[in-house]
C-alpha cells in the first residue's frame, strides 16, 4: 500500500485488488491444483462406470488379455444380446411398475394425511403426527421377517403389490415429515379466501392446496421412486418368480448365472444403469433437497 | 381451522384486542353474507359441521393410517412376538422360549462379530468420508469451469443402486481384473490380494467400495451447505488478513456444522442397516468376515427358516440402532436444536 495512487476509488483496500500472495478465498479463479483435484475426483468417481460401459463393448478374451485396455475391435454383440433378450425388458418394466405404484401410493396417501395434520385443529392431532414420525425409527429391515410371512399369507408373493405396499408404508413417515411443515407454511389467508368464495375444505384441498404443494410433492415422489427403484432386500424375499423380478434382482441374478461372462455382465449392468442415471441426474436437486430437509426437521 | 377461526371471531368480536382478531371480526359478517348467498353452504355451518369435520379428517388420514398400521406397526409388533418363539414359519407357533433367542444370538460370535463389523463401518465411514468429503467440497466451492457438470458427476455413484454398483465392483475386483492390473501397472503387483476372498482383506475392500459409493453424498450435501455461507463473511475475514486455511477452519467449517451433523446421522443409519452391497460383494463371507447384522438376519431367517431367531436378531438390530441414534441425538445433534427448523422447511 505504499503507492497511494493505486488505492481504488471504491474505498476498498488495495489488498483485494492485488493478486493475493496467499490463496485467497476468491470466487473468481481456479488454479491448476484445483483442476487437478477435480480431475482426480471425476476419474475416481466415473472410472468404474466408464469401465463397465466400455467393458460391455469388449469380448471376454479381450478383457482377459488386457483388463484395462480400450475395446479393440468394438463389439456390440453383448449389448445386442441384452437388448434383444425379453428378460431385460421385463425386469425394467417390473421395476417401473413397482416404483410407480409405490410413488403413487406414497404421494397420494401422504399428502392426504399431511393435510389435516397440518391445517385442521383437532384432538389427537399431535398424537397422530407423533405416531407417523416415530415410523422413521423403524427401518424395513427390522420388520422384514414378519413382512415376508405376512405377504406370503396374503398371497401377495410374486405380486407387485407385495413389494409396493410395504415400501409405500415405510416411506410414509418421511413423506409426512416433509409435507406437513410445507402445508403449514402456506398462508392461512388462502383458506379464508377460499371460504369466502364458498369453497369447502375438501374443495380447498383439491383446488388450492394440491396445486400449491407441487414442488414438495415432486421431492417426496422422487425420493420414494429412487428408494423403490434401487430396493433389493424386500424384492429379494418377495419376488422369487423371474417373471416378476425387478432390475436389481435381474442384475444380481444375471451376474451370478453368467459369472464367467464378464463382458456380458458388464453390458447388462451398464444398460441397467441408464434409466436410473437419466432420471436421477435430472432430479439431482430434488433428491439433495429432500435428503437435507428431511433429516434436519 | 376455519371452525376455530369462526369461534374466535365471535368470542373476541367485542374485545378485538389484537389487530389479527380485529381483522377476523371484520371478516365475520362478510363471511355470513357470503354464506347466505350460497344456499347449500349453510348446512355446513350448522351443528353437524363438527361431525363433518371429523368425517373429513377420517377420510384424509384413513388410507395412510391403514397402510402404516398394516405394513409397519403390525410387522414390527409381530417381530417382537416372534422373537420369543422357536418357529420355522410353517406349523403353529407354540414353542415359547422366552428370551432364549436373544441370549443365543448374543452368545453367537458370528453375530457379535457382525455387530462389530457394523460399528467398524460406522466409524471408518466417518473417519474416511468426513475429511475427504470436506476437503473436496471446500476445494470445489468456487467458480471453476464445469462446476455444474462436476456436481452431477459426483452424484453418479450415489444414485446407482447398491446392487448395480456392487456388481460392477465385483467385476473390477475379480482376480486378474482391472484393480489387479492397475496395481501391476504402477509396480505394486506384489500387493494384489484376493480382494473379496481373503478374510483379512474383505472388510477393507467393502469399505473402499462403500466410500466410492457414498463419498459423493457427503460432498454434495457439504457443497449445498456451503452455498448457505454468506460470501460477505469470507470478505470480512480476508480484510482482517485471515489466510485461506484460517477462513475454512474458523468460519466455513463451524457454519457447516449442522450439515455435517445431519450427514453423520444419515451415514450412521445407513451403515447400521447395510445389506445390499455386502450381499452382492461377499454374501457376508469369506468366513463371516464381512457379515453385518442385516446379512446375518437374512441368513438365519429366510435362508434357514429360523423365523423366531431371526426376529430376535431384528429386534436387537433395532435396539442397537435406537441407542446409537439416541446417543447421537443427545451428544451431537443437540447443538442444532435451539434453531427452529421450521423456516427452512418452507422452501423445500
Amino acid at each position: 500500500m505504499s503507492a497511494p495512487t493505486f488505492t481504488p476509488a471504491t474505498g476498498r483496500p488495495a489488498l483485494l485488488e492485488d493478486p493475493p500472495p496467499r490463496r485467497g478465498k476468491g470466487f473468481s479463479g481456479g488454479n491448476v491444483a484445483i483442476y487437478a483435484i477435480a480431475l482426480i475426483v471425476v476419474v475416481a468417481t466415473l472410472g468404474p462406470v466408464i469401465y463397465a460401459i466400455l467393458g460391455g463393448f469388449r469380448s471376454n478374451p479381450q478383457l482377459a488379455a488386457d483388463p484395462v485396455g480400450l475395446p479393440d475391435p468394438w463389439i456390440i454383440t453383448n449389448y445386442v444380446n441384452v437388448l434383444t433378450s425379453p428378460e431385460f425388458w421385463r425386469y425394467a418394466l417390473n421395476s417401473t411398475v413397482v416404483a410407480l405404484i409405490t410413488t403413487a401410493l406414497v404421494a397420494v396417501f401422504g399428502v392426504m394425511a399431511a393435510y389435516p395434520l397440518a391445517r385442521y385443529d383437532f384432538k389427537g392431532r399431535g398424537l397422530l403426527t407423533t405416531v407417523f414420525t416415530l415410523g422413521l425409527l423403524f427401518p424395513l429391515t427390522v420388520a422384514i421377517i414378519p413382512l415376508f410371512l405376512m405377504i406370503r399369507d396374503l398371497n401377495l408373493t410374486n405380486s407387485f403389490w407385495g413389494v409396493a405396499l410395504p415400501q409405500a408404508a415405510f416411506s410414509l413417515p418421511m413423506t409426512i415429515v416433509i409435507l406437513r411443515p410445507f402445508l403449514m407454511a402456506l398462508p392461512k389467508e388462502l383458506e379464508e379466501a377460499a371460504q369466502l368464495d364458498g369453497t369447502s375444505r375438501i374443495g380447498f384441498f383439491w383446488r388450492i392446496l394440491l396445486p400449491l404443494s407441487g414442488p414438495a410433492m415432486v421431492t417426496v415422489g422422487v425420493l420414494a421412486f429412487v428408494a423403490s427403484w434401487n430396493s433389493y432386500l424386500l424384492p429379494l424375499l418377495i419376488l422369487n418368480d423371474p417373471a416378476a423380478q425387478t432390475l436389481p434382482l435381474g442384475v444380481a441374478g444375471f451376474s451370478s448365472e453368467h459369472a464367467q461372462d464378464t463382458a456380458g455382465v458388464l453390458a447388462f449392468t451398464s444398460l441397467a444403469m441408464i434409466p436410473a442415471l437419466i432420471f436421477f441426474l435430472a432430479m439431482e436437486k430434488r433428491i439433495v433437497n429432500g435428503l437435507q430437509g428431511a433429516v434436519k426437521g | 381451522m376455519a371452525d376455530d377461526l369462526t369461534a374466535r371471531s365471535t368470542s373476541t368480536g367485542a374485545v378485538a384486542a389484537t389487530p389479527r382478531d380485529a381483522r377476523a371480526a371484520d371478516l365475520a359478517p362478510a363471511r355470513s353474507a357470503a354464506g347466505a348467498v350460497g344456499g347449500q353452504r349453510r348446512r355446513r355451518r350448522s351443528v353437524s359441521s363438527n361431525a363433518r369435520k371429523r368425517l373429513e379428517i377420517a377420510f384424509f388420514v384413513a388410507p395412510a393410517l391403514a397402510l402404516f398400521v398394516l405394513f409397519v406397526v403390525v410387522p414390527v409388533v409381530q417381530a417382537v412376538r416372534y422373537s420369543t418363539y422357536k418357529w420355522n414359519g410353517l406349523g403353529p407357533m407354540d414353542d415359547f422360549v422366552g428370551l432364549d433367542n436373544y441370549t443365543q444370538a448374543l452368545r453367537d460370535t458370528v453375530f457379535t462379530d457382525a455387530v462389530m463389523h457394523n460399528l467398524i463401518i460406522i466409524v471408518l465411514s466417518i473417519i474416511i468420508q468426513l475429511p475427504l468429503g470436506l476437503a473436496i467440497a471446500l476445494l470445489l466451492n468456487r467458480e471453476i469451469w464445469g462446476r455444474t457438470a462436476l456436481r452431477v458427476i459426483i452424484f453418479v455413484p450415489y444414485v446407482l443402486a447398491e446392487v448395480v454398483a456392487g456388481v460392477v465392483w465385483l467385476m473390477l475386483l475379480q482376480p486378474n481384473g482391472v484393480i489387479d492390473a492397475m496395481f501391476d501397472a504402477v509396480g505394486l503387483g506384489g500387493l494384489t490380494q484376493l480382494w473379496l476372498g481373503d478374510p483379512d482383506v474383505a472388510l477393507g475392500t467393502v469399505m473402499v467400495v462403500l466410500t466410492w459409493k457414498y463419498l459423493g453424498l457427503a460432498i454434495i450435501l457439504f457443497l449445498a451447505g456451503l452455498q448457505g455461507v454468506s460470501a460477505d463473511l469470507y470478505e470480512a475475514a480476508q480484510l482482517d488478513g485471515a489466510s485461506w486455511w484460517q477462513v475454512q477452519r474458523r468460519i466455513t467449517i463451524p457454519l457447516l456444522g449442522p450439515t455435517i451433523r445431519t450427514w453423520g446421522f444419515l451415514s450412521i443409519i445407513g451403515a447400521l442397516q447395510l445389506f445390499d452391497m455386502v450381499w452382492i460383494l461377499t454374501g457376508g463371507g469369506p468366513a463371516n468376515s464381512t457379515m453385518t447384522m442385516a446379512t446375518y438376519l437374512i441368513n438365519q431367517g429366510t435362508n434357514r427358516s429360523l423365523y423366531g431367531y431371526a426376529s430376535a436378531v431384528a429386534v436387537i438390530l433395532f435396539v442397537i440402532s435406537l441407542i446409537i441414534a439416541a446417543l447421537y441425538q443427545y451428544l451431537v445433534l443437540r447443538r442444532d436444536n435451539p434453531q427452529a427448523p421450521k423456516p427452512r422447511k418452507a422452501k423445500a
